[in-house]
């Protein structure tokens, strides 16, 4: 089963974080992105920009608009996501935990199996 | 997740929010400093043990108006207001801070403080000082070392400061529409003196200059984020994050500049760049155009150029022209020439410098450029005299070595390579 593990985080706390810092975090999260990764279990990876750099499109009133940022004001913003390949769900809870400790975001990860997955060529 | 590390991340990220508004209910910055410090002190002990709050803003402002409250009355000498300390989150005072949550409500309270800070009484420098004292928190140690002058020089600067914005007086009714976007174009032009006060850092100053940058990248990003759907303050995010991209290519290991026609491209920044384009894109979608998106848009051709040969000149050209009419200024069209020096050849260039000569004799990048444009049309006497000039006027170590190589060139042999730029 192919899980999506999906960051959520302030991204004021996260923005508050030196250079150092920002490295650092990323650093550790590799460590953990790299056990699984040799394990043939890791697939795409992505960290988004901030959400100020977001549009979002929108039906209103059956016209569709395009509005700047992203769609709700929320507390926690969608910062990026994993997708790993799991025998079952204590798998994905697993490593969901290994990043979640050396992550000091203080956000969460929601845990998602994934129901289509569409396998392309583009190198980002 | 109470670690440190964690808790001193959420108290910076919370603290312009905190400060602004808590400088609404005392409408004094040293009350609202002073409550907010308190709040903090009382943070890193209560969260440890508690738990950190779902909202750390929400928890900050609400202790910190309590004990700036309890300061008044202690000085009445009342009773104070029970511990706050047993509270693990804000749950039944939720909606004592309902208001607060009221999105207009909260945009104007930060607005304000960053407002505040570029009173037009105060001088650029003080107006810096005050928005990386107060607004981002940086101690004024780190500002002392920034500004590279001594810490108690600094300490009076901000304490002279305050004390005018106090005289002054700071206008706490909520703006109207007009009022809130002329407070705008005074936060962006006051974020924007904060970046170039980073950016323009000579080589040995960048490691003490440089996260000035950083944190006017971080002040438009939180602008932005209140108003997001101003195409201007899209630009001037978009402007700092493309020209900031290229740092870690603008020097050399000695030190000296690096044109930004000889940079290493593969240095730069590729996030800040994908962001920097992405804002422009939103941006101009608005057909509202204004200066800071039509130098972003500049600063977005220089930055979708693989190779400098591939940089779009006309395009940029036809910008600065834009940027003239908007605001006309000697220096637009000195940059201007530099484009139309690649585009229409060193001749047209020079017809367009030379009469700014009256008003940028004292500039030493006029000189430089004269003097490149000079030697490009075999002018060599000419050139070396500009060049001369130039080096009189450079303000920093590596200006003068760049324009000293061009001197070099010119008495080495004929021609050479052209000289350019203003920009680096």
């Amino acid at each position: 089963m192919l899980y999506a593990i999906l960051c959520y985080a302030s991204e004021d706390v996260v923005c508050a974080w030196s250079k150092e810092q920002d490295e650092k975090v990323m650093a550790d999260l590799a460590v953990v992105q790299e056990k699984y990764a040799r394990a043939g279990k890791l697939g795409p990876v992505a960290r988004l920009l901030p959400t100020t750099a977001a549009t979002t499109l929108k039906r209103a009133k059956g016209e569709q608009v395009v509005i700047d940022g992203p769609f709700a004001e929320t507390k926690e913003q969608f910062l990026g996501f994993y997708t790993l390949e799991c025998d079952h769900l204590d798998e994905a809870i697993e490593f969901a935990r290994e990043l979640s400790a050396v992550n000091p975001s203080g956000g969460s990860y929601e845990i998602r199996p994934v129901g289509r997955f569409n396998r392309t060529n583009i190198v980002a | 997740m109470t670690d440190p590390n964690w808790i001193a991340s959420a108290l910076s990220a919370a603290r312009p929010q905190a400060v602004a508004a808590l400088l609404r209910y005392f409408r004094d910055l040293d009350a609202a400093e002073e409550a907010f410090q308190d709040a903090c002190l009382r943070a890193l002990k209560n969260w440890p043990k508690n738990g950190p709050p779902r909202d750390p803003a929400a928890w900050l402002i609400f202790v910190g108006r309590n004990s700036g409250i309890d300061q008044v009355r202690k000085r009445a000498k009342q009773a104070p207001l029970p511990e706050e300390d047993k509270l693990s989150d804000l749950e039944d005072a939720e909606a004592d801070m309902a208001e607060r949550l009221d999105g207009a409500h909260y945009r104007d309270d930060i607005l304000r403080l960053l407002f505040t800070c570029c009173h037009p009484d105060l001088p650029a420098t003080q107006q810096i000082a005050l928005a990386l004292r107060i607004v981002s928190g940086l101690s004024v140690k780190q500002i002392a070392r920034a500004f590279l002058v001594g810490e108690s020089a600094m300490e009076q600067r901000i304490t002279r400061a305050k004390a005018r914005i106090a005289a002054a007086g700071v206008p706490f009714e909520t703006p109207g529409p007009v009022e809130r976007s002329e407070r705008l174009a005074a936060v962006a032009a006051m974020i924007y003196l904060v970046f170039n006060e980073g950016y323009s850092a000579a080589s040995g100053e960048v490691e003490a200059r440089a996260p000035l940058a950083d944190e006017a990248i971080r002040l438009a990003r939180l602008l932005l984020r209140l108003f997001q759907t101003e195409p201007e303050i899209m630009g001037l995010t978009a402007l700092m994050l493309l020209q900031h991209a290229r740092t870690p290519a603008r020097f050399d290991a000695n030190g000296e500049i690096v044109l930004l026609e000889d940079q290493d491209r593969s240095l730069w920044h590729a996030k800040m760049i994908a962001e920097g384009l992405a804002l422009v894109d939103k941006a101009l979608r608005h057909g509202k155009p204004g200066p800071y998106q039509v130098q972003a848009a500049i600063a977005a051709l220089h930055a979708r150029a693989a190779k400098a040969e591939d940089t779009d000149w006309q395009e940029i050209d036809l910008l600065y022209g834009l940027l003239e009419q908007m605001q006309p200024s000697p220096v637009i069209t000195l940059n201007r020439a530099v484009a139309v020096s690649k585009v229409r050849g060193p001749e047209a260039a020079l017809a367009m410098v030379e009469p700014l000569e009256e008003r940028l004799a004292g500039y030493f990048h006029f000189h430089g450029l004269r003097g490149g444009l000079l030697m490009q049309l075999g002018r060599n006497a000419e050139a070396r005299e500009a060049f001369d000039r130039a080096i009189a006027l450079a303000n920093t170590a590596a200006e003068a070595a760049h324009i000293r190589m061009h001197l070099d060139r010119l008495s080495g042999a004929s021609g050479g390579k052209p000289a350019s730029a203003a920009m680096h």
